[in-house]
């Protein structure tokens, strides 16, 4: 079996070859930096299996981000019996510099010259004969988004391997001994590129150039901020008024399923006890963080990545840096914050775009103050609840005020820590604006609505599942008269009503830790008492509320709560792993849960003096 | 006209003379490509003012004035 690795600049399609090649699933995006951890998949090629490992988008292997860091020490360490260095056919000048380098520390190399389909459109000609010549090692062309070439690239790849292809010479250092050497170096392989790129790239015609057009509507002084407003509206609109339909059908369903479990488990005659663990615990849980959470994320995540993959994150960078740079952290903050809607622990891995350890710091202690995933359909439950009736494009707006308090925060912890814990300069910056690109929605759509699909319900397997089991023991082992619940519930009730909920709904949060999506979930179980009707839809579960006396008051500082409290175990544990200290995790925690409880505590009091 | 690349207007271009600075970021800008004698395009800036965007070797990049101004150019007539 050969082991082939996949290197290139941010942003030329690395993840789409390799998906092509493997047929595995990694996430692509346009923008650069996606791929942080190493990917690994296998494919077939003439009976032999080939494994391959993506590698994190590099502009240089004279690292010096962490991720450049990781592309490095692999290619150094000689693991991979053939590198592919992928180039962007559109911009093959700037790729080949990187090229070069990978050429200069592993001969065993094939150049894959990939995004030749926007090439083509864009009137370039890529004479990739020559380029072989010229770089002396195979060169094959792809547009990978279809699979075109990569047949012949696992050819090219084979041949290597096997040793059928003469190698250069020798290796060539890529950085020198002092400052000035390294620059003479790097000069050597800029002018290299140039070169190269001009013997073998020839414009034919004048192509459209689409991006700067629509670059003078989306970065504009007027529109910029409004589109990206709107495009934010929007994305809600679309998952509350779409998540509406499947959420009821799903609800049916459990409600059905339910039935015939709860009548089953009669016939059977179970005692009392196991009935209640299993179906009003398990069960009910289970049931109740499929059909409430499913819908929005199945929505919410697809949509996020169209935007991702048309290449419109960067442009939400650059048009929100000024504000970072105030608060002393950097414009790649936003693409954190952009995958910290997805998952907080994914927003946390993917600060390592962020070159300055103190900036990606600050971008890691923040991450937990946008809402994950996990939080939206709480948070659009509560707003649908007390805020905005039925009216999904009202919920929506609510929805976008909530997301704009979260960015405000974030500025002003950013702020904060870069005054006190984390004192400093803003670095230097550059972000790259890649081209606008068609993203492939049916393949987008189909792959990301299943992998939410799955990922939700692995989570509510391993997650929700056993955590409906404990409640239900708590709701259900009684001490002096009151269940263990009841009676934790009693204890926060003070705490809970300082912070303008109660002591249900802070428990709720308490016990919801390993996962954001268990919160409500928890609350209902905790409000019933235990006795858990199956799994309530979004109407039962308002019904279960207001019985208790909730108004629009607790709403609000419930969906403050929501929007800052400690972020869920598993973000914590990453966090724990990025920056390797516990006074870093620690300092995470308490940070968006003072910011939640000086918040509520502030809401608290003021209405108060609204009658 | 020699000037540093913060002072250019859009539209503007000019060719790189020396990069004033060091460490990390000199790195970065090499790794784009920018040496002396590359021709380097202003965009325009963004909403705020700054960063500023530039048009490189057919790569567009935003960078910030603070940098842009450690960046002496040779402008264009």
């Amino acid at each position: 079996m050969s082991l082939i690795a996949l290197a290139g600049n941010p942003n030329v399609g690395k993840s789409t070859l390799f998906n092509a090649l493997t047929g595995r699933n990694q996430h692509t995006g346009n923008w650069p930096g996606k791929t942080v951890e190493l990917a690994q998949g296998r494919c077939q090629y003439k009976g032999e299996e080939i494994q391959i490992v993506d590698l994190p988008g590099a502009y240089s292997l004279v690292s010096r981000s962490p991720e450049e860091q990781v592309a490095e020490d692999f290619l150094r360490s000689g693991g991979a019996d053939c590198t592919v260095a992928v180039c962007d056919a559109t911009c093959l000048e700037r790729s080949l510099i990187l090229v070069l380098q990978v050429l200069a520390l592993s001969p065993k190399t094939v150049v894959c010259v990939n995004l030749m389909d926007e090439a083509r459109r864009a009137g370039l000609q890529v004479d990739t004969a020559r380029l072989e010549r010229e770089l002396g090692v195979p060169v094959v062309a792809t547009s990978a988004n279809r699979g075109e070439g990569t047949q012949r690239l696992l050819e090219a790849v084979r041949s290597v391997c096997d040793g059928f292809v003469p190698l250069l010479p020798e290796r060539a250092p890529i950085r020198g001994e002092t400052e000035e050497e390294s620059d003479a170096i790097a000069r050597r392989f800029v002018l290299r590129a140039e070169e190269v790129a001009s013997k073998c790239v020839e414009k034919n015609a004048a192509g459209k150039n689409l991006t700067r057009r629509l670059d003078r509507i989306l970065l504009n002084k007027w529109s910029g901020y409004l589109v990206m407003l709107l495009l934010l509206l929007g994305v809600f609109w679309l998952t509350i008024e779409g998540a509406n339909y499947p959420s009821q059908g799903l609800q049916w369903c459990f409600d059905r399923l339910g039935e015939l479990l709860r009548s089953g488990a009669e016939r059977l005659a179970f005692p009392t006890w196991l009935t209640g663990a299993l179906l009003d615990g398990i069960y009910a849980t289970t049931a109740r963080v499929v059909a409430v959470m499913l819908p929005p994320m199945a929505i919410f995540f697809p949509l996020f990545t169209l935007l991702e993959d048309f290449g419109y994150l960067p442009r939400v960078a650059f048009l929100m840096d000024h504000r970072f740079r105030r608060c002393g952290a950097c414009g790649k903050q936003s693409l954190t914050l952009c995958m910290g809607l997805g998952c907080n622990a994914a927003g946390v891995t993917g600060c390592r775009i962020i070159d300055s350890r103190r900036e990606r710091l600050i971008a890691v202690l923040t991450n937990a103050f946008v809402p994950c995933n996990g939080r939206f359909p709480a948070l659009i439950f509560l707003i649908s609840l007390s805020f905005s009736g039925g009216s999904a494009l009202l919920g929506a707006g609510v929805l976008t005020l909530c997301l704009l308090l979260s960015v405000a925060m974030t500025l002003l912890a950013s702020g904060l820590l870069s005054h006190t814990a984390l004192k400093g300069e803003p670095s230097s910056f550059v972000l790259e604006l890649p081209p606008y690109r068609k993203p492939q929605v049916g393949q987008v759509l189909v792959r990301s609505v299943r992998d939410r699909t799955l990922f939700v319900l692995g989570r509510a397997a391993a997650v929700a599942a056993p955590a409906g089991l404990v409640i239900w023991l708590l709701a259900n082992l009684h001490i002096g008269g009151t269940s263990l619940l009841q009676g934790a519930a009693a204890v926060l009730e003070k705490p809970g009503i300082l912070l303008g909920m109660n002591g249900a709904v802070l428990l709720a949060f308490l016990l919801g830790s390993p996962a954001n999506e268990l919160v409500l979930p928890i609350l209902m179980l905790t409000l019933t008492a235990g006795t858990g009707l199956g799994g309530e839809s979004s109407t039962q579960m308002a019904g279960i509320l207001l019985e208790n006396g909730w108004t629009w008051r607790e709403s609000l500082c419930t969906l403050v709560f929501f929007l800052f409290h400690w972020p869920c175990t598993t973000t914590l544990l990453t966090i724990r792993k990025e920056t390797g200290s516990r006074k870093w995790t620690l300092l995470a925690l308490l940070l968006p849960t003072a910011f939640g409880c000086v918040l509520c505590i502030l809401l608290h009091f003021a209405l108060l003096l609204i009658p | 006209m020699e000037t540093t690349l913060n002072y250019l207007r859009e539209g503007q271009c000019a060719r790189i003379k020396t990069l004033r600075m060091q460490g990390a970021m000199r790195r970065r800008l090499l790794d784009f490509g920018l040496i002396e004698g590359t021709r380097i395009r202003c965009l325009g800036c963004s909403p705020a003012g700054d960063p500023v965007l530039y048009c490189v070797r057919g790569t567009v990049l935003a960078l910030r004035r603070q940098d842009s101004r450690c960046i002496a150019v040779e402008t264009e007539p």
